[in-house]
């Protein structure tokens, strides 16, 4: 089993085959993002996000762990994830 | 690189960078622990932003309601005056308006949404950095040098992402409520200004003032009228003298 989080919404607990699914996705969405096609982005994340809902179990908020992959937002738009991708400085930096 | 690997990027690496510059470990614990309570007090600031920037929507929302009553108003007292044109003006104006509402309704459900999420982020926060103040009592109670390193590391890595997904949460809810608060300025503006009446929305005065003169000149027809049979009942009252 391994953890993956949905940004914004919290972590979940899926199976490594769950993963490499994600990550065949992941593929496409990356595809999509570069491609600048907004529709086939939001399809794949979408069904990326749903796909861990329904097939993973929620992480105990008492249960302090790393991921090991990181899902976007879904409602994350193609400029803001073009952002999200050349922009250093998006985040501030948060001390451990 | 993937998206899904930025993303492991930004909200893995930069705490890393700062736990490597650590130097006394229960120093860095403690620092932690503080920086968690403060992003607990900005995510409960963002939330008050968000629920202040909501609600000014909602009242704008209600005044725009109110407009469209008036209108109908308006457009039944036109047809009751057989003034089909000023009746068509009012529902013109009110088709207007009923757009902008239902634009405000949907941005009223996205920062309803945005609410939600905060709120439950709020509450796995908390619980985390209350596990983790336990987790570092227990490691300074124990300390010693070979083993502590490792374990702080490991409590540190964990809450650190969960602190960044929640900044970013907090940043991500902060923009909307900007983008919703020069939305809302720009339609006070509008309105203050007039531009939406001409526009499509309230600009009922000159409806009103047309009513009015319809409803005055109805009242001088009648005042004529009345004038008029009271010199015709005097001029025949003279003839029969």
């Amino acid at each position: 089993m391994v953890i993956v989080r949905i940004s914004g919404t919290g972590q979940f607990e899926i199976d490594d085959a769950e993963l490499k699914q994600l990550d065949t996705l992941d593929t496409k969405l990356t595809e999509a993002l570069n491609a600048g096609d907004e529709d086939a982005f939001h399809r794949y994340l979408h069904e990326m996000i749903q796909s861990v809902l329904e097939n993973g179990t929620p992480l105990p908020h008492d249960r302090v762990e790393p991921s090991q992959a990181i899902l976007p937002p879904e409602d994350m738009s193609l400029e803001e994830a073009r952002r999200f991708c050349t922009d250093e400085g998006l985040l501030e930096p948060l001390p451990a | 690189m993937s998206l899904l690997g930025r993303m492991n990027t930004i909200l893995q690496a930069k705490a890393s960078k700062v736990l490597d510059k650590a130097e006394n470990p229960n120093e860095t614990l403690d620092y932690s622990y503080e920086r968690q309570l403060k992003l607990l007090q900005d995510v409960k600031r963002g939330l008050a932003d968000l629920v202040t920037s909501k609600r000014r929507l909602q009242l704008q929302r209600d005044q725009l309601q109110q407009n469209l009553t008036r209108l109908d108003d308006q457009a039944r007292q036109a047809l009751g005056s057989n003034r089909e044109d000023l009746a068509r003006m009012a529902l013109q104006r009110k088709a207007g308006i009923q757009q902008q509402l239902s634009s405000l309704d949907t941005q009223i459900q996205g920062l309803e949404t945005q609410q939600q999420k905060l709120t439950d982020a709020e509450q796995r926060l908390q619980t985390k950095v209350e596990t983790f103040r336990t987790t570092k009592e227990a490691i300074k109670a124990q300390y010693t040098a070979s083993t502590a390193q490792v374990k702080i590391s490991e409590a540190a890595t964990g809450i650190s992402e969960e602190m960044a997904d929640v900044g970013l949460a907090v940043q991500r809810a902060q923009d909307k409520t900007e983008q919703m608060q020069a939305r809302a300025a720009a339609l006070d503006e509008l309105t203050e200004t007039g531009a939406l009446e001409d526009l499509s929305g309230s600009g009922s005065d000159d409806i009103d003032r047309q009513l009015g003169h319809l409803a005055s000149g109805t009242d001088l027809d009648r005042q004529l009228a009345d004038l008029k049979a009271q010199l015709g009942t005097t001029e025949q009252k003279k003839l029969e003298e």
